[in-house]
């Protein structure tokens, strides 16, 4: 397969047997290539929809984008709504296979509606937040650097930086007479004190109305110090959450092949390295980078640089060496990925490490592309695989003893992490009744309607009342979402799981998959829902509980 | 005194404007919080708030974008009012501005009135607007606006007298709230507590996803509190501000008695003996148990605490309260700090403790988090009293952290912590003894099993 078009092979068959099948394929027969299920089994390798165009958009992310449809203000329609959603909502609600899937996604939130999405800051904000060893400061009033201090379990190997909160703080004589002194003077006393290997300077609301020349001041603060400082157009009200990730993207790639302190590209960029790749779109979310990096270096592979879980100034700098970037969460990094590829030719990959099949196929794509250099790759590969798989399955089945039949319903950030889990929850012998992310596209719909059952609603951009009807609708078991949506599914009395970036659980690879089904098990199969009005009162009313 | 000064904020001890006001306004019955400004904001405070309270917590936006910057935001904050309406039914809707919004400037009571008169046929919900830029003030200066803005807004006539105490309690968690209604129950005395939190973000679980949750101050009630006997008003740095209990009596000749977040014993006796002046009744047996047995146990627990180095932390008014409490069991206050400014903390820390302690701790306003470690290295603290954020330096400095306030992100039940009264006082004075003995035990190479 050509690496860049980001094609995930598979074998067609379908997921979701029986217990005792090691990788719970059902129909063996309908294999085609790319792997035997005989040792399909012990393979793992991908039971999606057979050569399914992983347009993969992440737990946060979205492909950058310009805005769709927007909404403009249109008051007289208003008291025409209808009672459950709102009209102009409706558009962006599916049933697989409830007539044509027109997903009207990609617009602004509509205001009013209480969106579970973020602003441009926050996407900026999501992707660099995990580098390390670089000053992140955040300019303009208190808040946007508090709410987001030290908030997500991305782990660092070494220093620590990024979970300190810098802000310029603006106070209101900065907002008339503008914010560029006290920013510089900001930046001079912060990077003296921490020696960070770069800066990152991330503009927000304010900043953007009052005008503060944050390029001039970065390009100053750069010939200054003798370190990369480097502006992020992240104003909040400038878009999404995409615009954010495309602001963060452009600032990565001003640092990509520079060596200098001044940041300007090297005259001869650097010799390709043999058997390198970027790791793009983790965070190492509790530990995640470390267990897809462990599985790289088994496989004979070496991580340049991790963009960005666990990341470094340097090895940014100098990733253009690597011979091949891998894009997870695509939505987030996809843009980089693109940069590169344009003006070093670096080849990318799109890639998941989130359920059995997708991790088990990004390993053997990998694999394929490297097995020109490398002979033995794709057996080494296979070992790894096989020997995860036989440690995993045995354990997973026990859980799915208990979990078989149950409903789920999930809402995600970016629709990338839906297809995975809708193939992990097969695994798990669970249903999944509702999909959602915040920023999915057409095609990630699409690609949602064409792997979930009939019936199951599909929505973009949700809101409380809407996911709470849909809740009750489909008697679910389990919500799979993040922080804003736990107390929706408590408060109903049903069962959650936390797949948002403040998880200090790792979910990703195939001990991954052991904590998730651990921690879908533990929600699902508590005594505590029994007391809940929900099922109390359909005990007392006659009906039978699950 | 004012802060060390620097210029950059590193981890700040404060949070922003808006933030206050959404409390105040989920703390109305059938209130919606309505941020007038870009998305982010709302969504960010949510979650912020939600990982406290552990409850739904909605926040319309108008989420502006980029064009309504450059045009003007009207056309979407009353479109955003519209959905509210139809999709909440909401009896009140709580319209505070954003740093965007003030900045850009937008006239937002130009715009509600406005949106009055476009669509007065409808059956509007009360709408109360007020202003919250970021960049001004804390959380705090944005909660005390928000209770004024609804006293200003909506107590707009003379009501019929009744008995009845208004209390506006700045923010305390939800068992506290449950606590002074309790405590106004004793008292026989009707009570309007503005704003009540304690069913909105602390409630069961349901059968039915209510959109807005029940509880809350009931809306004629607040129409109500001009006729009140009396306003107790919690919060030592109001003196000299315009307040929502200021504005009561100025208007309606409701007094209003000022008293500090009663924590501990003289804060709580001041708090009573405002309730025993507005009630006309003197303090109720059970109370005064409650009274005898917190001392009781000071007594029992002296010699555990006395001396130890306590760093206090956060809302000037809930610091004032604490530092009052922890001079009287014997605790030394070395560093009381807050992330507000021109509150006058040294003056209240001084009034609150000066018959107490022999010598005053050292006092800033203004400072975050690495200002106050930078002093801690010379006042070697023995414990932390404040919110989780301190948790990291407590974690550092290998000394216990008494989780107080808001918000208390890392640990279970902060939406149900009791810190005033003297029950409350109870709870704390049993909490800062047992983190000691804790600490005691766990430092022991014997492992004591009697303390």
């Amino acid at each position: 397969m050509k690496a860049e078009e980001g094609l995930q092979t598979a074998c067609g068959c379908m997921p979701g047997g029986t217990a005792g099948d090691m990788c719970g394929c059902a129909s063996a027969e309908d294999t085609v290539t790319g792997c035997s299920c005989g040792s399909l089994c012990s393979d793992g390798r991908d039971g999606g929809e057979a050569g399914a165009e992983m347009d993969a958009v992440c737990m946060e992310g979205a492909v950058a984008g310009s805005f769709g449809s927007e909404c403009e203000p249109d008051l007289d329609e208003a008291d025409i709504l209808d009672d459950d959603l709102l009209d102009e909502r409706k558009g962006q609600v599916h049933r697989t296979g409830e007539g044509p899937l027109e997903m009207a996604c990609n617009r602004e939130s509509l205001a009013g509606a209480v969106s579970q999405r973020a602003c441009v800051f926050c996407g900026s904000r999501v992707v660099l937040y995990p580098i390390a060893d670089a000053l992140h400061l955040v300019h303009g009033p208190i808040g946007c650097a508090v709410y987001t201090w030290d908030i997500r379990g991305a782990l660092s190997s070494g220093p620590e930086l990024h979970r300190l909160s810098f802000s310029t703080d603006l106070q209101e004589k900065d907002v008339i007479f503008g914010g560029e002194p006290k920013l510089t003077a900001a930046l001079d006393e912060l990077i003296d004190r921490h020696q960070p290997k770069a800066a990152f300077v991330y503009s927000t609301c304010i900043v953007g109305i009052i005008g503060d020349d944050l390029e001039a001041v970065c390009r100053k603060m750069t010939e200054k110090k003798g370190i990369p400082v480097i502006p992020v157009m992240s104003e909040g009200f400038k878009g999404n959450k995409r615009e954010g990730y495309l602001a963060a993207c452009k600032a990565m790639f001003r640092l990509v092949g520079t060596s200098g302190p001044l940041m300007e590209k090297d005259a001869e960029p650097a010799a390709v390295e043999p058997l390198t790749l970027n790791i793009l779109g983790d965070f190492n979310l509790a530990g995640e980078i470390w267990i897809i990096r462990e599985y790289f270096e088994r496989m004979g592979l070496k991580v340049i640089a991790n963009i960005t879980g666990d990341g470094r100034i340097a090895d940014i700098r100098r990733c253009n060496r690597a011979a091949l970037n891998v894009v997870q969460c695509s939505g987030a990094t996809m843009e980089l990925a693109k940069m590169m590829k344009q003006e070093f030719g670096t080849p990318f990959m799109r890639v998941s490490y989130l359920g059995i099949e997708d991790m088990a196929d990004s390993l053997y794509d990998i694999a394929e592309f490297f097995s020109k250099d490398d002979p033995e790759i794709m057996r080494r590969t296979q070992d790894l695989v096989r020997d995860e798989l036989a440690k995993l399955m045995p354990e997973l089945a026990r859980y799915r003893k208990d979990l078989q039949g149950k409903r789920v319903a999930m809402y995600v950030g970016g629709s990338f992490k839906a297809f995975s889990l809708v193939k992990a929850f097969r695994h798990l012998g669970m249903q999944v009744v509702l999909v959602g992310s915040q920023t999915g596209t057409k095609e990630d719909y699409e690609e949602l309607a064409a792997i979930t059952d009939p019936g199951t609603v599909i929505v973009d951009d949700s809101n409380p009342l809407e996911l709470s009807k849909f809740i009750k609708e489909k008697d679910v078991d389990l919500f799979v979402g993040g922080v804003k949506e736990r107390p929706i599914a408590y408060k109903l009395g049903v069962g959650f799981c936390d797949h948002n970036h403040e998880r200090k659980e790792a979910l990703e690879g195939f001990v991954g998959m052991l904590n998730f089904a651990r921690e879908i098990h533990a929600s699902a199969m508590s005594p505590v829902w029994r007391f809940v009005p929900r099922r109390e009162n359909k005990a007392a009313t006659g009906g039978t509980e699950d | 005194m004012s802060r060390v000064p620097y210029t950059s904020t590193t981890n700040a001890c404060k949070l922003c404007t808006p933030l206050g006001a959404t409390l105040v306004f989920k703390g109305i019955e059938g209130g919606v919080p309505f941020l007038h400004g870009s998305q982010g904001c709302a969504t960010y405070m949510r979650r912020y708030i939600i990982s406290h309270f552990r409850e739904p917590m909605d926040i319309a936006s108008s989420a502006l974008g980029e064009k309504h910057a450059v045009y003007g935001g009207g056309p979407n904050l009353k479109k955003g009012l519209l959905n509210v309406m139809k999709k909440y039914a909401p009896k009140l809707i709580g319209v505070a501005s954003t740093c965007l919004t003030e900045t850009i400037g937008d006239d937002v009571h130009m715009i509600l009135n406005e949106f009055r008169k476009e669509f007065g046929d409808l059956d509007l919900p009360e709408i109360v607007h007020c202003s919250t830029p970021s960049y001004m003030g804390t959380h705090m200066e944005g909660w005390h606006r928000a209770v004024r803005a609804i006293v200003d807004q909506m107590v707009t006539e003379k009501a019929e007298a009744h008995h009845t105490v208004n209390i506006l309690p700045s923010l305390i968690s939800p068992a506290d709230i449950r606590h002074l209604k309790e405590l106004c129950s004793a008292f026989g005395i009707g009570s309007v507590i503005l704003p009540d939190i304690s069913e909105t973000l602390d409630g069961a679980t349901k059968d039915e996803y209510e959109p807005i949750p029940t509880g809350g101050t009931p809306i004629s009630a607040i129409h109500a509190m001009s006729g009140s006997a009396g306003t107790i008003e919690f919060g030592r740095t109001l003196a000299g501000n315009e307040s929502g209990g200021t504005s009561l009596q100025k208007r309606f000749g409701v007094p209003c008695h000022q008293v500090g977040i009663p924590i501990g014993i003289r804060e709580s006796d001041t708090f009573f003996a405002a309730l025993e002046a507005v009630s006309g009744v003197s303090m109720p047996r059970e109370v005064g148990l409650e009274r005898g047995r917190l001392v009781d146990a000071m007594v029992d627990g002296h010699k555990y605490v006395f001396g130890k180095r306590a760093i206090v932390y956060g809302e000037e008014d809930l610091v004032i309260g604490l530092t009052s409490f922890l001079a009287e069991i014997g605790v030394k206050p070395v560093l009381v700090a807050t992330g507000a400014r021109n509150v006058n903390l040294e003056e209240h820390i001084r009034t609150v403790c000066g018959d107490v302690l022999t010598e005053m701790p050292e006092v800033h306003e203004g400072v975050d988090f690495h200002d106050i470690a930078e002093r801690s290295a010379q006042l070697a603290p023995d414990l932390l009293v404040g919110h989780s954020k301190g948790y990291r330096y407590a974690r550092e400095w290998n000394v216990p952290l008494v989780r107080v306030g808001f918000p208390v992100h890392d640990r279970f039940g902060g939406q149900r912590l009791l810190h005033i009264g003297y029950r409350g006082a109870q709870t704390l004075l049993d909490r800062i003894v047992n983190v000691i003995l804790e600490k005691k035990q766990a430092d022991s190479p014997v492992g004591y099993g009697y303390l």
